[in-house]
């Protein structure tokens, strides 16, 4: 056995390698027996079937002639893919990106919808990298968390999880109540801190949230907390008066612990579309945000924003909420959230 | 971040002018830029291309205007195609004489159900009739507070539960109560849910069978994005919706959820949701919306916005002594002062059609400081100088004027400098409308859209300009010349 024979071997295994095994002797037969054995009937018909195999072979790459399975990589598969891409909320942009990668590397081709999604799980596994950080913890002294986000976005449920998650790992918890604005911001978030055990630090209704950062900051210096976390009100982005509120309030809790907050954390709701960008853009720049929690993703919406996101202002997502419960918060896992982006996309091919 | 939807649609279709027709191919690289628009704005994949469709039938065989950019005519096909997926508009409530009209709210939970209770009882109390709230939403922590301190603010009785846990019975026992005290009109809000909830679904679908709301109602948060159609679907199959509110329109989202909920339920938008006051509840416009939806700005509300907040009379003091030439440093503080009172420039400035890209441009450059800075120029000017700054002001002048606030001596010779030519254009607008101001606006964008932009004085006149007749009819007579010449006579 020679080199030479080796070499040879190799062009007849390829394609049984990538068919279910069924299919492997049919697959290594040559094109013109294929032909016989749709046993024709008619000069007409075999003309016709001749002439559609030779359209399907002038589309094909030469390397997928003797698959049977598996779809044509053609403009309308490109449009079928960008569809489930946009879908997801990933927006025009990095959907168009995605596409054009899969055009210039498989264009003409015919390959199983799955190779595709897989090389575009690669991408994204790429697009969505720095996001697998876990919390910056205070060396010594309570770690200090502040928690923002657009109204309804899910941050007061979303502090609730956080704190659970600690509690459960045996950490002293302080609750500060900063949202004074939202009637009844503050008895739900009491309700919860009830419920979960923790210490909570509120202030009247309109006072200063600074003021009530403050105040739970240094309830959880002398308490000797392990944790501070520190609601506050839903503001939007473009609301340049609010924003300035959050630079106030890390200048506050700064005075007491140098290094607070050790984590800004943004709460994206799941099924935001675009403007999540703006979000992100915005809190990054007045309230110095580290990080990112994607709430909702229990519901059909899939976040996939969190794409352009993280891509866009470098900020990765440290976890995800699942659902109304306090244990329904999970780490960031870029593997699973990119599996379920793309879960059922071309499924009745694939 | 986003670019206008007119200049990306400009120079896409720039080869399109005066092509004679819009056809379906040269379309192509426009609609292109149009579909990028409206997938930016969250404007649900599938209604994108049927809406592309709509656009395509109504616009193919229009005459490319010579008027017009086909551009601008493209935009303005899309805009009215919109215009007519989201109309018409029906901002009625439909409340019934006689007996007490019951509306329910339902939406996804942060969509602003609660808050958008409280608005629309608002709006109902002043029409003066009476209004209960029933707190049925037994699942978010404290929401039933939430509701009771928003009705005590507003001075509206609210139903809560007290102890009882069956959502269907607090409302049956909320809308009995309301007959009972003789309110015409009761809102039930609901719990917030994820559409695919079914369990809660049903205890919606229960709450529509046994007590039978007059209107349904669907509170849509603006941020939403492709899952709009799913949510609002599910909620239309299970309650057959009247109307959506649609909330948190205050900020920047371009709202494409707007179109997707209109063209999969049908269902008319009635009001929007543009602050957290509790007076923030407007009508639904579905041109504004549109242009929105574009990113083309927003000028029907910053016309609004400017008759409500400027000073009429000021205006029209300014207007005379615009038209007389007397403009001075003084109007033209006060002017910026008006412009002030809209909001910080930023915002005023994306509002106006075109000028979002001036925004991005002038980026983190703070203009309302750079504005005081102006101001404190100005105040360090005696009467004589800043009625005729050009004339008056010599280099002496100008020391004294930097020293006094506290100023380089090169930004008060660029306040002079650009004051001339700001007075003459000045001259030019007075006179003409609101509209027409911010389309003069709108022409110099090209101007500006150099950074480092000095309002030059206006050019002389530079001579006859000539129609495109006369043009040809004087090539024909040099032509005839040229012959003449050539056979030599």
């Amino acid at each position: 056995m020679g080199i030479f024979n080796f070499g040879r071997k190799d062009p007849k295994d390829q394609p049984s390698k990538d068919q279910p095994s069924k299919d492997s002797p049919a697959a290594s037969t040559p094109a013109g027996s294929a032909d016989s054995a749709e046993k024709p009937r008619g000069l007409l018909d075999r003309l016709k079937a001749g002439l559609a195999k030779t359209a399907q072979v002038l589309r094909t790459d030469v390397r997928d002639l003797f698959k049977r399975e598996g779809r044509l990589v053609d403009e309308d598969f490109l449009e079928e893919l960008r569809g489930i891409l946009v879908r997801t909320d990933m927006g025009p942009a990095a959907a168009e990106a995605i596409v054009d990668d899969v055009r210039d590397r498989l264009r003409a081709r015919v390959v199983d919808p799955e190779v595709v999604l897989d090389s575009i799980r690669t991408q994204l596994l790429a697009r969505l990298r720095n996001t697998e950080a876990g919390l910056t913890m205070a060396v010594s002294g309570p770690t200090v968390i502040l928690v923002t986000g657009v109204n309804g976005s899910g941050k007061t449920t979303s502090i609730a999880k956080l704190a659970r998650m600690f509690t459960r790992d045996g950490k002293r918890v302080v609750l500060g109540a900063g949202d004074t604005f939202r009637a009844a911001a503050v008895e739900q978030l009491t309700m919860w801190a009830d419920r979960l055990g923790a210490e909570i630090v509120r202030g009247p209704q309109g006072s200063d949230p600074a003021s009530v950062a403050h105040k739970a900051v240094a309830r959880a210096v002398e308490a000797g907390a392990d944790v501070c976390i520190v609601d506050t009100a839903g503001r939007l982005q473009t609301q340049s008066n609010l924003m300035q509120e959050l630079s106030k309030i890390r200048r506050v809790v700064a005075k007491l612990v140098p290094e607070a907050p050790h984590e800004v954390l943004l709460v994206i709701d799941a099924t935001a579309g675009q403007n999540a960008l703006s979000q992100a853009k915005g809190f990054k720049e007045a309230a110095g945000c580290t990080g990112i929690v994607l709430s909702k993703l229990d519901g059909s919406a899939r976040g996939g924003v969190i794409v352009p996101v993280t891509e866009q202002f470098g900020l990765p997502v440290k976890f995800v909420g699942l659902g109304e419960g306090a244990d329904d918060l999970e780490p960031f896992s870029p593997e699973r959230f990119v599996a379920a982006l793309l879960e059922g996309a071309f499924g009745a091919e694939a | 971040m986003f670019e206008s939807l007119s200049a990306s649609l400009t120079s896409a279709l720039a080869s399109l002018r005066g092509r004679g027709k819009l056809t379906e191919s040269n379309m192509r690289e426009g609609l292109g830029a149009v579909r990028t628009a409206l997938l930016e704005a969250d404007v649900a994949y599938d209604v994108v291309d049927t809406f592309l469709d709509k656009v395509v039938e109504g616009a193919i065989g229009a005459k490319v205007l010579e008027t017009l950019d086909p551009a601008q005519q493209l935009v303005g096909i899309v805009h009215r195609e919109l215009v007519n997926l989201m109309g018409p508009v029906d901002h009625s409530l439909h409340l019934q004489t006689g007996r007490a009209t019951v509306i329910m709210l339902c939406g996804l939970q942060g969509s602003g159900k609660t808050t958008s209770c409280a608005k629309l009882a608002r709006r109902i109390k002043e029409q003066g009739r009476g209004v209960m709230l029933v707190a049925a939403d037994l699942q978010r922590p404290a929401a039933i507070e939430q509701l009771a301190i928003l009705g005590r603010q507003l001075g509206v009785p609210v139903h809560t539960p007290d102890g009882v846990t069956d959502p269907v019975a607090v409302c049956n026992a909320g809308v009995a109560r309301a007959r009972k005290e003789g309110a015409s009109v009761v809102i039930l809000d609901t719990a917030g849910r994820l559409a695919i909830d079914q369990a809660l679904m049903d205890e919606l679908k229960r709450i529509d069978h046994t007590v039978g709301p007059d209107q349904v109602y669907l509170v849509v948060d603006a941020m939403t994005g492709q899952d709009a159609v799913r949510s609002a679907k599910a909620f239309n199959d299970a309650l057959e919706l009247d109307g959506v509110i649609m909330t948190k329109l205050d900020g920047d989202a371009r709202g494409g959820a707007a179109l997707s909920v209109k063209s999969v339920t049908g269902v008319p938008i009635k009001f929007i949701g543009t602050g957290e006051q509790i007076e923030a509840l407007e009508d639904f416009h579905a041109e504004r919306m549109a242009g929105r939806i574009l990113g083309m700005g927003d000028v029907v509300t910053l016309v609004e916005e400017a008759q409500r907040k400027f000073d009429q009379d000021e205006m029209a003091r300014q207007e005379e002594r615009l038209r007389t030439g007397e403009f001075t440093l003084d109007d033209f503080k006060k002017m910026l002062q008006q412009t002030r009172r809209l909001g910080p420039i930023g915002k005023v400035l994306g509002m106006i059609p075109g000028m979002g890209q001036l925004k991005e441009l002038v980026g983190d450059a703070d203009l309302d400081k750079d504005m005081g800075r102006l101001f404190g120029i100005i105040d360090s000017m005696t009467p004589q100088e800043r009625r005729n700054p050009g004339k008056v002001i010599d280099q002496q002048r100008r020391r004294r004027i930097a020293t006094g606030a506290g100023v380089q001596l090169q930004e008060v010779s660029d306040l002079v400098k650009q004051f001339d030519g700001m007075s003459a254009m000045m001259k030019g607008m007075a006179g003409m409308g609101m509209r027409e101001r911010v389309q003069q606006m709108q022409a110099m964008q090209g101007q500006m859209a150099n950074p480092g932009m000095r309002l030059g004085k206006p050019k002389g006149d530079t001579g006859k300009r000539l129609t495109a007749d006369e043009r040809r009819k004087q090539k024909k007579q040099r032509e005839k010349d040229l012959r003449r010449k050539r056979r030599g006579d």
